[in-house]
């Protein structure tokens, strides 16, 4: 069973369609031993890091996504769930991350481009992983973006700069995008997610 | 680099497309969660339904209808029509929605604009703004185009950006089933007052439409709706023309 966490931020029903969709089974919890007892966790979100590194506090799930880690369970953070993934961020002044994978989160610069970079984008992998993501277009709305080492950096797109769009320390994995709304790429990206979840194969290099 | 989108839009009336969609493939054509399909299939970016049900009993089953389509369809959904409030959007969002686009509800309100956006983020707030020339200027029309207001189109564009829309959805009523091509300058003009994704939308009748949009008013995404829906034009027909063109598409 995949435990999609709860915690009251943005549209994790979307999600939970598709992985209905793909018969992966799957609960939406906020429940400590449920996680932990999870085949793997998706941590979703929509909207601001602050409040929901709040809502997340206020659940007691900070302590218990890092257990998630410890105990080698697969996570998939989307979106803002990526973003949480990280040492820290600076929306709305610095907050601390879960720190699970190295990096910091960061403002797109503005530049020429419209904030947020909001639509589909063509990825580039940087390492070779099993992801079918290389050439593919997958759908972004964000505004912050992750500044992380290069060799977490699976795959990324261009949006004035590199953006990192896929990220894996070992079996903890970001996508910026949202796989549940990329169509036929974004729900095999899922679906590999589930066999290497299945098969324990996080390799990548 | 970001894709340019290309957006069908659906009028739904009780749950039901309105208008017949003629894809020649099905037989319930006004069905919306096989039309997704069908256009998710021809490489549609985004999908907008527009819901004009005149009454509440009615409305209620669009609420239904994008719980339905968003379990089957896995891209963008954007819901306008007769939104008037933050319950209303919160329960378009809950059912599967992405963005809630309002249009006189944001004219008679401005604030329910900043209120939304407040709550849901910028990025799910549409603002739709059908616009008329008159002697030379352009002006904002509500409930269906049905009433002129004196608002300046240009300049409300800049309120409701300030306010929080994330997106805009402009109409050319002038355009709108000419099938002559989009109001280059209406966006042109818009694009110069605001750093939001402009939605192009009234007057698509051939490929070049699209490719002009693009390159000349550099819009994010054009929508047309009967050229798509009567198989005038594919989704693939409009994306290898512009490609052909520059124009970078998905």
């Amino acid at each position: 069973m995949f435990a999609i966490v709860d915690y009251d931020t943005g549209n994790t029903r979307n999600l939970k369609k598709a992985l209905d969709y793909l018969n992966i089974e799957n609960q939406l919890t906020a429940d400590e031993q449920t996680i932990l007892d999870a085949q793997a966790v998706i941590l979703p979100g929509v909207g601001a890091f602050k409040p929901a590194m709040q809502a997340l506090e206020n659940r007691n799930l900070v302590a218990v996504l890092q257990q998630v880690k410890k105990n080698k369970i697969p996570i998939l953070g989307i979106c803002l769930g990526m973003q949480l993934l990280f040492e820290s961020s600076e929306e709305y002044g610095y907050t601390k991350g879960l720190g699970l994978i190295k990096g910091n989160v960061k403002a797109i610069p503005k530049r020429q481009l419209k904030i947020p970079q909001m639509g589909w984008n063509q990825n580039q992998t940087f390492i070779k992983t099993s992801f079918p993501i290389d050439q593919q277009y997958t759908y972004f709305v964000h505004s912050y973006y992750a500044d992380c080492p290069l060799e977490n950096i699976v795959a990324g797109v261009d949006y004035g700069q590199l953006i990192p769009s896929l990220v894996q320390n070992n079996r903890v994995i970001g996508m910026q995008f949202h796989p549940e709304k990329s169509g036929r790429v974004g729900l095999n990206l899922l679906k590999n997610f589930q066999r290497m979840v299945i098969e324990d194969d996080f390799s990548s290099n | 680099m970001l894709a340019k989108r290309i957006i069908p839009c659906l009028d739904v009336d009780n749950g039901r497309v309105k208008k017949g969609v003629n894809f020649v493939n099905l037989t319930d054509v006004g069905d919306p969660v096989a039309i997704a399909a069908e256009y998710q299939k021809q490489g549609a970016d985004e999908l907008v339904f527009l819901d004009i049900s005149a009454t509440n009993q009615r409305r209620k089953t669009t609420i239904n209808m994008v719980e339905k389509v968003s379990r089957q369809v896995f891209m963008p959904l954007t819901i306008g029509g007769g939104i008037k409030s933050v319950a209303d959007m919160d329960r378009l969002l809950k059912a599967g929605a992405d963005k809630i686009a309002i249009n006189s509800a944001a004219v008679a309100n401005p604030e329910l604009i900043s209120q939304g956006a407040q709550k849901f983020g910028n990025q799910c707030i549409v603002v739709a703004i059908d616009v008329k020339k008159d002697a030379g200027q352009y002006f904002v029309y509500v409930n269906g185009g049905r009433k002129k207001t004196n608002l300046d189109a240009i300049s409300w564009a800049k309120k409701v950006v300030e306010l929080g829309a994330g997106e805009l959805l402009i109409t050319s009523m002038d355009q709108d089933g000419t099938k002559d091509g989009f109001d280059i300058k209406l966006y042109q003009s818009i694009n110069q007052v605001v750093d939001v994704p402009i939605i192009a939308s009234g007057g698509a009748g051939n490929v070049s439409d699209f490719s002009q949009a693009f390159l000349e008013a550099n819009v994010d995404g054009a929508l047309a709706a009967s050229v798509f829906h009567f198989g005038e034009l594919t989704i693939a027909d409009v994306k290898q023309f512009v490609k052909s063109k520059g124009v970078v598409v998905r």
